[in-house]
């Protein structure tokens, strides 16, 4: 138990920090992203980023409430990352 | 006892192959050199990568005695949603000719989406701004 308990804690931590890293180099994608094709692409990779930062949070704190957090967070994500490709290709969201 | 110890063995595993999958991804998307090419690595982190965190935290919810299955509905939305997005996301690279233009589909002469707009769509967008 307390070798399995180590490796669990050794995971986390390797998961929150790649979880982070992730947000960084894509913060770096957004801000020099030669085309908005690319900078959408690298918003919609944050907000999955923080959904996993979400989940992760919650096994650590070993609570169940983080569920409909990350639920809102990717039902938020998907609906945004739609309405900015919809307002590049038609220059609107809603016709 | 065993079931705590392999569940929390499986949690380890499973989020370590989730976050192996988030770094492919992320480096993916920030190395490559091709808009269509970026918009390939991503995606995994989306379907593999979260999908691992989430049944990390169903196998640790096991361990914790109180089984809960509400992650997988987060994993089937996410699976849904996926390729939606990056199929919005390569129109918009289209749109915006970022890359080569994929060869014409057989039976129009062009892409719906680079398709000038015709005249009705046309005055309306100008009656709008005008």
């Amino acid at each position: 138990m307390i070798a399995a308990q180590g490796l669990l804690d050794i995971a986390l931590g390797v998961v929150f920090v790649t979880l982070v890293l992730g947000q960084f180099l894509s913060m770096v994608r957004l801000v020099m992203g030669p085309t908005s094709g690319d900078r959408i692409l690298a918003l919609d990779t944050m907000v999955i980023n923080a959904l996993g930062l979400v989940v992760v949070l919650g096994i650590k704190q070993g609570v169940q409430i983080y569920f409909e957090v990350s639920l809102l967070i990717a039902m938020l994500g998907f609906v945004s990352t739609v309405a900015m490709a919809r307002f590049i290709l038609r220059g609107d969201i809603i016709e | 006892m065993t079931v705590e110890i392999i569940g929390t063995y499986a949690t380890a595993i499973l989020l370590l192959i989730g976050s192996g999958f988030v770094a492919v991804g992320v480096i993916g998307l920030l190395k490559f050199n091709d808009s269509m090419t970026r918009l390939h690595a991503p995606t995994k982190v989306g379907t593999v990568g979260i999908g691992a965190l989430l049944l990390a935290s169903v196998a640790h919810s096991m361990v914790l005695g109180e089984l809960s299955m509400h992650e997988l509905l987060i994993m089937a939305f996410l699976f849904v949603t996926a390729p939606i997005s990056a199929n919005f996301i390569a129109k918009v690279n289209i749109h915006l000719r970022s890359c080569e233009t994929p060869p014409s589909p057989p039976l129009d002469d062009t892409w719906a989406t680079l398709n000038a707009p015709d005249d009705g769509e046309d005055t309306t967008q100008g009656a709008k701004s005008a």
